[in-house]
């Protein structure tokens, strides 16, 4: 045996250039439908997972889709916002955990998730440097992002300005990065969160600046009930420190402050009905399983792959006659070869044996470079589940 | 290795009896090889010779079992070759004859070296060891392209090829040694040489010696000669 494989490296060898092609062109064939069926089987395991983990998400009444892909993957969209008073209603029922969560804004293109300390609990999610945001203005990121921004506890990271020229909005904040997550292999590892209320700031619902009663007399409108009236020239504090924490102040009723989504994990099936009951009442919101939404979204996933599946069998069919082409003309080409071999007494199956080592040998290398690129594509293809 | 010994000495190592052979083809157009009764006795060593188309090749091939009568018998060291089925008759060939083919038939994906040992590669009862490759060096040696071992066919010249394809039909110690016209190729002190080992080997190992040749002028070498015409009835039928 090992001197038939001798005999079949050395044909292979020899003719090189046909070897490779036949390997590329079986290891293509190969490939395609594997990290189709691969990616989709870590996709769907990814999304299910993070989907399970979530019984439901309260929202604005729109696109569930965009709800849930939100509040799960921290995809940045332009949702409704629903007032914060949905999530306190949540906790008066007590009905379960409700965990706010606010995404509007982001951090050198890093979403800036906004959110409670229940949430890092219940993802699990530890400091591996440092601790969690507790202050107005701390962030503390994901493993991968402060990775790729290149930040560390200590470090500070300004939010990206929205609308840039328009003058009624607030700063880019300066935050300060208190710490690093560990990697969690979900979409967490992508993002800067803070506290709900660096939210709002972020918002212009609330700010800092100099106390009103030293400020510019020109900047003075008026008083009214004893508060003091500034016109806009007052500049506005775009930085968070222990000195100027407490002139930080809200000009708005809380409850009616703008979440994207409200993430809630009720203690009974009973109380998810009613929850779920409650909030579709609503005209205004919806409270979604986003077990069912991801279910559906795979369906969609689904019919792309049949289609995919459908392409890589016609060019599985496609390669397997180029290969039987190839191997008949291989087999013409070596007739002068066989002849020789059978003159010197080499057995009919040994003949045989020799065009089916040298096709398992091309079988063999294109099933090893298949899987190599699938592990490849693995390593080096982003994850789509936490760039959604 | 080893070789497969007659069965006694007495016994030719080839034995023909009311052979008939015939290419495929329409009745009228084809060439018919006949002959009544030959034997050729171990480690004797014969020429044959004969003007192109008489049937040489044939004949040799037809000893060796790659092709088979239409009727008659040939025997090779004692085994039926012409009743065999086509496994065995490969077999029996593997054992037993080496081969010079006219065309020397040398592998190109394979260096010198591996050519050489290609009979031992491929029949399942022999085997490629060092004392084979120290072998296949020897002849290569004594035949003058040691230093061809690692060249490919197509970067020999027509007597280093010649030359290889000997070492090839030697490598397996068969006990017949059959060469068609095994120095056609070579100039004359090669072909000299060539023909010494051929000889020597066959001295070496008893083998027989049987040689398709146009060269007149090595015949006196030859215990026997076998003028084909002479002895078949050859004919082609218009």
């Amino acid at each position: 045996m090992s001197d038939l494989l001798y005999l079949s490296i050395r044909h292979a060898l020899h003719h090189r250039v046909r070897t490779a092609i036949l390997t590329l062109a079986l290891s293509v064939a190969l490939f395609l439908p594997a990290i189709v069926q691969t990616l989709t089987v870590r996709y769907e395991t990814a999304l299910h997972a993070r989907a399970r983990s979530t019984p439901l998400v309260l929202g604005a009444r729109g696109n569930r889709y965009d709800l849930v892909l939100s509040a799960l993957y921290f995809r940045l969209s332009d949702l409704e916002p629903i007032p914060y008073r949905a999530l306190t209603d949540l906790v008066q029922q007590r009905m379960g955990l409700a965990i706010p969560i606010h995404l509007r804004f982001s951090a050198r293109g890093v979403p800036i998730v906004a959110t409670s300390h229940e949430y890092f609990e219940v993802r699990n999610l530890q400091p591996a440097r440092g601790h969690l945001p507790l202050r107005l203005g701390d962030c503390v990121l994901g493993a991968s992002a402060a990775a790729r921004l290149g930040l560390a506890p200590e470090d500070t990271l300004f939010s990206d300005q929205k609308d840039a020229f328009e003058i009624a909005r607030p700063p880019a904040l300066k935050m300060h990065v208190v710490g690093v997550l560990a990697p969690a292999g979900t979409p967490d590892d992508d993002a800067v969160f803070v506290d709900i209320r660096t939210a709002w700031l972020l918002e212009g619902l609330m700010h800092g600046h100099a106390p009103a009663g030293s400020a510019d007399p020109r900047m003075v409108m008026g008083e009214i009930d004893g508060n003091i009236v500034l016109n806009s020239a007052i500049r506005e504090l775009n930085e968070i420190t222990p000195e100027n924490a407490a002139s930080f102040h809200l000009h708005a009723d809380e409850s009616d402050l703008p979440l994207t989504c409200v993430l809630f994990f009720p203690n009974s099936d009973k109380n998810a009905t009613i929850a779920k009951a409650r909030a579709n009442t609503s005209p205004t919101q919806q409270m979604l399983v986003p077990a069912e939404v991801v279910d559906d979204l795979l369906a969609f996933v689904f019919r792309i792959k049949g289609f995919l599946d459908l392409i890589a069998l016609t060019l599985g069919a496609c390669v397997a006659l180029m290969t039987v082409l190839v191997v008949m003309l291989t087999v013409r080409l070596r007739a002068g070869e066989m002849r020789t071999l059978n003159r010197i007494g080499c057995a009919r199956r040994t003949s045989l044996a020799l065009h089916a080592w040298e096709l398992s040998l091309i079988l063999a290398a294109a099933v090893i470079l298949a899987m190599l690129a699938v592990a490849l594509a693995h390593a080096l293809l982003p994850d789509l589940i936490r760039t959604l | 290795m080893s070789r497969t010994p007659c069965e006694s000495n007495d016994d030719p190592l080839i034995r023909i009896r009311d052979l008939r052979f015939a290419y495929p083809g329409p009745p009228h157009d084809r060439f018919t090889l006949t002959i009544d009764e030959l034997d050729i006795a171990p480690g004797e060593h014969t020429a044959i010779i004969g003007p192109s188309g008489s049937g040489k090749t044939t004949l040799l091939h037809l000893i060796a079992g790659i092709l088979v009568p239409e009727s008659g018998s040939i025997d090779l060291a004692g085994k039926p070759v012409s009743r065999l089925a086509d496994e065995r008759r490969r077999a029996l060939r593997a054992r037993t004859v080496g081969m010079v083919f006219q065309e020397f038939e040398l592998l190109e994906y394979l260096h010198a070296l591996d050519n050489i040992l290609v009979p031992l590669r491929v029949a399942r009862s022999l085997r490629v060891d060092a004392e084979a490759r120290a072998r296949a060096r020897d002849l290569a040696a004594s035949l003058g392209v040691a230093h061809t071992l690692r060249r490919r066919p197509s970067r020999l010249s027509q007597g280093e090829r010649q030359r290889i394809a000997i070492c090839r039909a030697l490598i397996a110690r068969p006990s017949l040694i059959m060469g068609d016209e095994p120095t056609g190729n070579l100039d004359p002190a090669s072909a000299t040489t060539a023909l010494d080992l051929l000889f020597e080997q066959a001295r070496d190992h008893e083998a027989t010696l049987l040689v398709v040749t146009h060269n007149h002028a090595i015949l006196d070498r030859f215990e026997r000669v076998i003028d084909l015409p002479a002895l078949v009835h050859a004919e082609a039928r218009a």
